[in-house]
């Protein structure tokens, strides 16, 4: 081919060895060219995994039939990395079970004592607690509520669930996305189970969506207004309106115009847009990690 | 310090495509990329800046033909937000490999919407090609039209061309008259959002390109991943472009460093500003959110 090809740049430090929560500054940072296996060809990963559950609060079971949207992808997930200890339907153990991840779907309706007394249970019986999905983060639809439905017209206090636990990590959207939560329960995986690299891959990888949780439960297209374009950081990339699952945002002139009426409060679009976060740490490394997962998947 | 990214080869090259070199930018290298693309069947449609209701409004637009690229080849110094149309590709449009065009930080979007895929259900691995554009700066239509109208005198619908280069802001009208104005004089029209943005190369696509460093209607080429390597050889082989090494042309990829070097370091400095700016009860700084740290 013509054109010179550059001499290999000195390795520099894998992204995933940076040290944890200092932000990688510049996009010049670091310059990965090793994949991180995450598993190794030989041995078989199945004696140590992990075990996933999920805890069904007021949600409409979008997010559940989402993990399953996996598909094939939800059988590799639970042969080598991961046990379904807990899930409706699913799963035949009726009591909240220890765990190391717990999906939590739904907001927690305050008017019901099960779901409090699940919540805090769930809360106490595993490792790291998600709240999975927009109503789990941040009430999402079930915002609206205003009680007098049939047939329990006395409910009508639905918060998010970090208004009753302590959150560890946050996947929105309305529903959220299959290839999220997969990413999520991978990254899990070589968070409880793999070796160094792997731990520091993943909590790379996982930090933000832990931020997340720490940023507050409260989420609306017009974070896009107060977080992005009022902080001087939206270049009008598009990636809200795009994201958006009821569409309530355009891009009128190039930046992102929210119908307030429409959006349901998913969180989504912040989430995703690259000005809400954007960890060059991980960023950079895109390639080898979507192999990563792309073989781990295999 | 490696401003212009990880790239396995870096060539000056330009489209052997007539009709596209009549309608692109620069070398047509995106045109012609997704041109053979598409006929090679690596994507089945491309989001790209379509013509919108304005003059020189671009409108992102999901193109699956050749007549189609034509139609939105060449820079619209104003903002398209191609990334709108990510999901609505593999939704409405049904497309199963998506080619996308875009500025460094779209790209970074695209990338985003990968590997944290919150709003994206099944986009992931249905982005087959996305292919970066340089970009040191971007404009609202609103500003776009004060340039234009304003300091160079011109009608928005009169023009033919629009470029940047050798510090100009440089305007042609279809009757043949040009009219310029220094890049100096754009700094205030610039979007905020791109004050804090730290590439400008598109460090992150599988190709990208721009006009930096090659000699006119040239272009400097970056060819980034395994895929875009591929993608990159197979229109080699196809006679797609010619092509001069880098090394050999003016003025060559010290200029794109140091354009690079330049952009990242003035923005790094007001991301780092923005760290300052108010002041607390304390007598110690309050600063603005800063993105490359947490949401
Ligand atoms: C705002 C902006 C600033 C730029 N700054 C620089 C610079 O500083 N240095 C440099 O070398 N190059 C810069 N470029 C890139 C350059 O102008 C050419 O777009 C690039 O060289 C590609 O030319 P081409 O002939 O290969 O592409 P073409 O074949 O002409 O295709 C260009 C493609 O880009 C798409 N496009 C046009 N406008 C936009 C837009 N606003 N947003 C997203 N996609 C768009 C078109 O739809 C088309 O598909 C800039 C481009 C933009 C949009
Ligand atoms: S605007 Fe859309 S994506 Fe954003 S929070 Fe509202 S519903 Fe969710
Ligand atoms: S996603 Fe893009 S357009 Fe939307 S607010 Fe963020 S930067 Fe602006
Ligand atoms: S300067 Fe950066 S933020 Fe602004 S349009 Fe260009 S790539 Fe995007």
């Amino acid at each position: 081919m013509p054109g010179t090809t550059p001499g290999r740049r000195p390795e520099a430090k894998p992204a995933a060895t940076q040290p944890q929560g200092k932000p990688a500054v510049k996009p010049s940072d670091v310059i990965v060219n090793e994949k991180v296996e995450v598993v190794q060809k030989e041995e078989k990963p199945v004696a140590e995994k992990i075990t996933i559950g999920e805890l069904h609060l007021s949600g409409c079971t979008g997010c559940l039939v989402t993990l399953a949207d996996n598909y094939e992808g939800l059988f590799k997930l639970l042969d080598d990395y991961a046990d379904l200890v807990y899930a409706l339907t699913l799963v035949d153990v009726r009591h909240v079970p220890e765990m190391d991840v717990c999906l939590v779907e739904g907001s927690c309706c305050l008017n019901d004592k099960i779901s409090v007394e699940e919540l805090k249970e769930a809360r106490e019986k595993s490792k790291v607690l998600v709240a999975y999905g927009g109503c789990a983060a941040y009430g999402n639809i079930t915002r609206f509520c205003r009680g007098g439905q049939w047939n329990q017209p006395g409910q009508e206090a639905f918060v998010p669930i970090s208004e009753v636990v302590d959150v560890d990590l946050y996947i929105p959207s309305c529903p959220p996305c299959p290839q999220e939560v997969r990413n999520v329960a991978v990254m899990a995986y070589l968070l409880l189970k793999g070796n160094e690299e792997q731990k520091n891959l993943a909590t790379a990888y996982l930090t933000p969506l832990m931020q997340l949780a720490q940023r507050g439960n409260e989420a609306c297209g017009c974070d896009l207004m107060y977080d992005v374009i009022n902080q001087g950081l939206c270049m009008g990339c598009g990636t809200c309106a795009g994201t958006c699952p009821v569409r309530a945002v355009t891009m009128e002139y190039g930046k992102p115009n929210v119908n307030r009426d429409l959006c349901i409060k998913c969180g989504a679009c912040y989430a995703q847009c690259p000005r809400s976060w954007f960890n060059f740490d991980v960023m950079n490394n895109y390639e080898g990690i979507m192999d990563a997962i792309k073989g781990a998947m295999q | 310090m490696d401003v212009l990214g990880n790239y396995k080869s870096a060539i000056s090259a330009r489209s052997t495509d007539k009709d596209i070199l009549k309608k692109s930018q620069d070398g047509g290298i995106i045109t012609t990329l997704f041109a053979y693309a598409l006929e090679e069947g690596i994507i089945d449609g491309a989001i790209v800046a379509g013509p919108g209701d304005e003059p020189w409004k671009p409108e992102p637009m999901v193109v699956t033909t050749k007549a189609e690229l034509l139609a939105s080849a060449g820079t619209r110094y104003t903002i398209s937000p191609n990334l709108s149309l990510i999901k609505e590709a593999t939704r409405s449009y049904g497309l199963d490999r998506v080619g996308i065009v875009g500025t460094p930080c779209q790209i970074q979007a695209v990338r985003k919407a990968q590997l944290y895929p919150i709003g994206m259900r099944d986009v992931d691995d249905k982005i087959a090609l996305a292919l970066g554009i340089f970009c040191m700066e971007n404009l609202s239509y609103q500003a776009l039209e004060a340039i234009v109208e304003d300091h160079c005198n011109q009608k928005m619908e009169s023009i033919k061309k629009m470029d940047i280069g050798k510090g100009k802001f440089t305007v042609y009208t279809e009757r043949g008259a040009v009219s310029q104005m220094p890049l100096k004089l754009i700094h205030k029209y610039v979007q905020p959002g791109c004050n804090v943005c730290l590439d400008y190369v598109a460090n992150l696509a599988d190709i990208s390109s721009g006009s930096v460093g090659s000699p006119d209607g040239w272009s400097t080429v970056f060819v980034r991943s395994t895929k875009g390597n591929a993608v990159w050889d197979g229109a080699i082989a196809a006679g797609c472009f010619e092509t001069k090494p880098i090394d050999q042309v003016k003025p060559g990829l010290d200029l794109v460093t140091k354009l690079a070097t330049e952009k990242i370091t003035k923005n790094q400095k007001n991301v780092d500003a923005r760290k300052t700016v108010g002041l607390k009860a304390d007598g110690t700084p309050k600063g603005l959110r800063n993105p490359y740290e947490s949401p």
